[in-house]
């Protein structure tokens, strides 16, 4: 009964050493690279000692700011996963024309161009976003930190564990070759039985606990712990976005989880909610998807619109024109972005009066996101605008944003959409809107407010080499893009017949080593930036002349953020403050109450993995067990009081007696 | 928008990217059927629509950043200056009423475009008249092959299509087992194909020629060879290619179409004469292969309410998708495996490699069904289909009124064997 094969799938399911793709020489030099390269980083961690530090200060952090750099530094290394998935794919239809078949057969490049999207919107944009917001947002609201400050922690490590399960399926097994959403039938048992949709699921339901959570916990952080005087219509713009994109969070992630989970059940269990067998409908599937996918997008942009105004509103010296249509606009995207989902599949054969519906709603949207640009626009108008490397994003912003908005509105008319959808104008048109809108947004947010995380600014010169490679690498690798799909050239094809596409493939992968330069350009303003960074300090904690709370604290900030809430009077509050001459209080602190770190974040996402992954090969023994310890885990600590601590008055005194000598060191 | 001259629009947004492009072939600005004429026409339509509001904001956004650049001391600097009820009456009111216009164009066209909605015209100023012949094509969407049925001829064909210039042609589209798109682009937009429902597209071409046809929805490996040739013929010329298809073809039945059916990429054309009757509407059901049950008697089925006993003998004919039919797809002719539909390439990281994934690796404490894929013990069968009722999806798609053969009797005859 017991046979070998019997008891080796009892213990490692359907993992065989097979599974190692050794037979694939591009996976293999990856796999050295990053083990090598992995193998340095870790040696160097252990050789300098560092790995108590990033255990106490970093990993079992629930200090807001700290987790939001960890978010932002997952969304970068994530990014050069991505985008090496582009550069493949770029490469791959730059040559496979005719009888050149290319490097990459469609079992290898289908993974990839599911593996970049996947990775480019759940594991570099959620992450960006977040990280953003989880920085920014305690800050700009006079907070210490956030609501539920291990949630916080416990949310992040779950999306470093989703990021980890796609990593690990590029060594062991593979990635699913559906496409970024799984469309069933294709995604179901019968047509993909491998690991791949598998990794798929568990990789996106894992860090959709830790997106879902955090999305909850900073609603509540922005409706219940803003400094005293900060109405809801004093918030700022960052913030207002920042709440409809977590109310969005809040509303659209559970419809994500419940789809994944009835696909997980299809193909675990054999229901047939989405197969052809037995009533099943894959068209449920695909409502349902994008019932979560449309809102997504605008989860994702709306914080960079809010990155736009805060940046605008402060290199230009002048405070934002249009609050109140700025907040209008913002809460009406958000309740629009809900009655919009069709447009996603109007070719699949809904009635005209349906798809001219969805189509009309759609086009609504860009009345408020329209209202927003010339909001931006009057901002400028009659300012005095430093072109500081923020400002610039944001100028590239409103140039290549506005085109990929007009291409959007373009392809929400359902017959154009009929011409264009599935082809490379609509691959071009998100890019336009995700590159040009999100990434523009969260590069312009990164170089503003690294001077309020790390206490130097960014050295401008490499930024604006990166600007400016990214801008034109753009433009260069989607125009062709465009005018491929009015040729009638559809996406994910690995292998073309008509040699007369093949210059415009090359000029977009031309771009995409502009952009490369870009990326570089920009890890290189970053480490030049380390270097010069007595050069480059920011003392005063305000190196912009900003114009919210958060410049209103010490670059770094403390870890309790502010000694004393702050009272806000009006919008731009510490604009405000400093209007009114604003003294710093030098005396009368505190102790102050402040949360505990833990490394339980840690522990439950690990186990996470280790369940994730024994359910992706059919490990069963361990996926229970490792479920149980998930269970347990949670319930023995959630008995720990011990949670929360005093910063010691005297140490805020010390704190706050260093940032007094610096500043008048300065004569600040 | 059939009223709009369309050659001079075109001409006028073709102007700067004709600078930028010299001859290339943009084929869906310059299509040769009607259908896809009045779409391209749209596109250019919205397109100057919107730049009515593009243009100035994209010209404003670089000269307030020149005008109010911070060495421009002359500027004036107001920073307090944040509102304007003038301005934010503009700003909304500008984009509002481009949007209520493109809202009435895209209502209107989208109802005169409707796929579903038989043509008007011919071509501009030729109207159809009661008197106009219809060409009616069954499309099914195979595993990576299109086939074609030509009811009123009894032939079909694999990867190729023809029909005569100017006559309006009537497709009905499903797939076998994947989902995925048709689209000539110099025909007409692209409509969805889909396992066990039918879509409907018409559309009409006008010029004689050789276009491409491709599947535009991603649909598994054998996905970026799934295309076909569609020749817009004169009328002769589409006698005599109906006749060739007559001459050179083999029969189709059932059991040939099974074999046919199988996943299989790259395939030339192939001719059928001699079609079995009602192997459209069978594929339609998905009930080609003998004692499966036919999605619409399922679903007429369902109408009265489901069945009560029975059922479970039901659950074996209404299983449909084969597991592992991918196999062995997608590794390219220089990795081992022998390439198309070979076996497992070597070292495959599939783990599905010979062993099925629903078959004996099942979760514990279920019971493998030694009939195929074991759903979770003691499933209902009636719930696994109920409410899929008659406003469903299949076959004859939402929005689309049900063919006449879904009606409320259920056509059981037509898996007769």
């Amino acid at each position: 009964m017991f046979g070998n094969t019997d008891l080796q799938q009892l213990v490692f399911g359907r993992l065989t050493l097979d599974a190692i793709p050794l037979h694939d020489p591009i996976l293999l030099v990856t796999f050295v690279v990053v083990a090598l390269g992995g193998g340095a980083l870790l040696a160097a961690i252990t050789y300098f000692r560092l790995w108590g530090y990033l255990w106490t200060e970093w990993f079992t952090s629930v200090d807001h700011k700290k987790i939001g750099i960890m978010y932002i530094v997952l969304a970068l290394i994530m990014l050069m996963r991505g985008f090496a998935d582009a550069l493949m794919m770029r490469a791959q239809q730059a040559m496979a024309f005719g009888a050149n078949e290319g490097y990459l057969p469609p079992h290898h490049y289908d993974q990839i161009f599911t593996a970049h999207g996947v990775i480019m919107i759940f594991f570099v944009a959620m992450p960006f976003v977040t990280g953003l917001m989880n920085f920014v947002v305690p800050l700009q609201i006079g907070a210490r930190d956030v609501s539920f400050p291990f949630l916080n922690n416990f949310s992040f490590w779950m999306t470093a564990a989703g990021a980890v399960m796609v990593m690990m399926s590029l060594f062991v097994g593979e990635f699913a070759r559906t496409g970024w959403l799984a469309f069933p039938p294709l995604s179901g048992p019968a047509y993909s039985p491998g690991v791949g949709v598998d990794y798929y699921i568990w990789a996106l339901q894992i860090a959709g606990v830790g997106t879902l959570l955090s999305g909850i916990n900073l609603v509540v952080t922005i409706v219940k712990m803003r400094a005293p005087g900060m109405s809801m219509m004093k918030m700022p713009v960052f913030t207002w976005t920042s709440l409809c994109t977590n109310v969005l969070i809040v509303a659209a992630f559970p419809v994500l989880t419940a789809v994944l989970t009835l696909l997980m059940l299809d193909r675990y269990v054999g229901t047939n909610f989405f197969s052809n067998d037995l009533g099943g409908n894959p068209m449920m599937y695909v409502n349902l998807i994008w019932i979560w996918g449309h809102p997504e997008v605008y989860i994702l942009i709306l914080p960079a619109f809010g990155v736009f105004s805060e940046v605008v509103s402060t290199f230009s010296g002048k405070r934002l024109f249009g609050y109140a249509s700025m907040v209008y606009a913002t809460v009406v995207i958000t309740i629009l972005s809900y009655l919009v989902w069709l447009h996603h599949f109007f070719t699949m054969g809904s009635g005209a009066s349906v798809n001219s519906f969805f189509g009309i709603t759609t086009m609504i949207i860009s009345i408020p996101t329209g209202a927003k640009i010339f909001n931006w626009l009057f901002t400028m108008y009659r300012g005095r605008v430093r072109f500081e490397v923020p400002m610039l994003w944001t100028v590239g912003f409103m140039f290549t944003f506005t085109i990929g908005g007009m291409t959007g509105v373009l392809l929400a008319v359902p017959p154009a959409d009929f011409v264009l959808h599935n082809s490379l104008f609509l691959v071009a048109h998100f890019h336009n809107v995700i590159i040009g809108g999100v990434l523009f947004g969260m590069f312009a947010g990164t170089v503003y407010w690294f001077p309020k995380a790390f206490g130097f600014k960014l050295d401008p010169f490499w930024g604006k080499v990166s600007f400016w490679f990214w801008l034109t690498g753009f433009w260069f690798a989607f125009a062709p893009l465009y005018v491929l799909g009015l040729m009638g050239v559809t996406r994910r094809v690995q292998h073309f017949e008509d040699p007369s596409l093949q210059i415009w493939f090359v000029i977009a992968a031309f771009g995409a080593v502009l952009v490369l330069c870009g990326i570089l350009a920009f890890l290189a303003s970053i480490v030049v930036a380390f270097m010069k960074r007595e050069e480059l300090k920011d003392v005063t904690g305000d190196p912009w002349n900003g114009r919210t709370l958060e410049w209103a604290t010490a670059s770094p900030p403390p870890a309790y953020n502010f000694a004393f809430s702050p009272i806000v009077h009006d919008n731009d509050a510490f604009s405000d403050m400093k209007k009114r001459g604003y003294k710093r209080p030098l005396e009368g602190f505190r102790a102050i109450h402040m949360p505990k770190n833990t490394g339980a974040g840690v522990i439950l996402a690990a186990l996470s993995v280790i369940c994730g992954f024994a359910m992706i090969w059919y490990i069963w023994w361990l996926a229970a067990l490792s479920f149980v310890a998930i269970i347990g885990y949670t319930i023995a600590h959630s008995f720990n009081y011990d949670r929360d601590f005093h910063i010691p008055v005297e140490d805020v005194v010390a704190e706050e007696d260093r940032r007094t000598r610096a500043l008048m060191a300065t004569g600040a | 928008m059939a009223v709009l001259r369309r050659t001079r629009l075109r001409a006028l947004a073709m102007l700067p990217l004709l600078a930028l492009m010299g001859g290339c072939n943009l084929v869906v600005m310059n299509p040769s059927g009607d259908v896809a004429a009045q779409q391209s026409d749209l596109i250019v339509v919205s397109t100057l629509l919107m730049l009515i509001i593009i243009v100035p904001v994209i010209a404003a956004t670089f000269w307030f950043a020149y005008r109010y650049r911070a060495s421009n001391a002359q500027a004036k600097y107001d920073p307090d200056w944040h509102h304007s009820t003038g301005l934010e009456v503009l700003i909304w009111t500008a984009p509002l009423m481009i949007i209520i216009a493109l809202g009435a164009v895209t209502w209107i066209s989208t109802h005169l475009l409707d796929p579903y909605r038989p043509l008007g015209r011919i071509a501009p100023g030729q109207p159809v008249t009661p008197e106009t012949q219809t060409l009616k094509v069954e499309v099914v969407a195979l595993d990576w092959k299109w086939m074609f049925f030509y009811p009123d001829y009894g032939i079909a064909t694999i990867n190729e299509l023809a029909a005569p210039v100017d006559m309006p042609i009537e497709f009905k589209l499903t797939s076998a087992a994947q989902m995925t798109a048709f689209y000539v682009p110099a025909l007409a937009g692209m409509i969805y194909t889909m396992p066990g429902m039918e879509t409907t597209l018409h559309a009409v071409i006008n010029e004689d020629g050789v276009y491409d046809g491709l599947a535009s929805h991603y649909n598994g490996p054998g996905f970026s060879r799934m295309r076909f040739k569609f020749h817009g013929l004169d009328q002769a010329g589409f006698d005599g290619w109906v006749q060739k298809v007559k001459a050179q073809g083999e029969p189709l039945t059932r059991e040939s179409y099974l074999e046919v059916e199988k996943p299989s990429e790259g395939n030339p054309p192939r001719y059928f004469n001699l079609v079995e009757p009602g192997l459209y509407q069978a594929i339609l059901g998905m009930c080609v292969e003998p004692g499966k049950m036919c999605m619409q008697e399922m679903m007429a089925i369902d109408a009265q309410g489901g069945v009560a006993e029975n059922h479970e003998a039901n659950r074996e004919r209404l299983v449909h998708d084969r597991t592992g039919s991918h196999e062995g797809f997608g590794y390219g002719s220089n990795y081992g495996g022998g390439g198309h539909g070979g076996s497992e390439a070597p070292g495959a990281t599939t783990p599905a490699s010979g062993r099925e994934s629903r078959s004996e690796e099942q979760p514990e404490g279920m019971t493998p069904d030694e009939n195929g894929p074991a759903p979770a013990p003691g499933e209902n069968i009636q719930d696994g289909h109920a409410g899929h009722g008659a406003e469903g999806t299949a076959p004859g798609a939402p929005g689309a009124p049900p063919p006449a053969e879904s009606g409320s009797a259920a056509p059981a005859q037509l898996n007769q064997q």
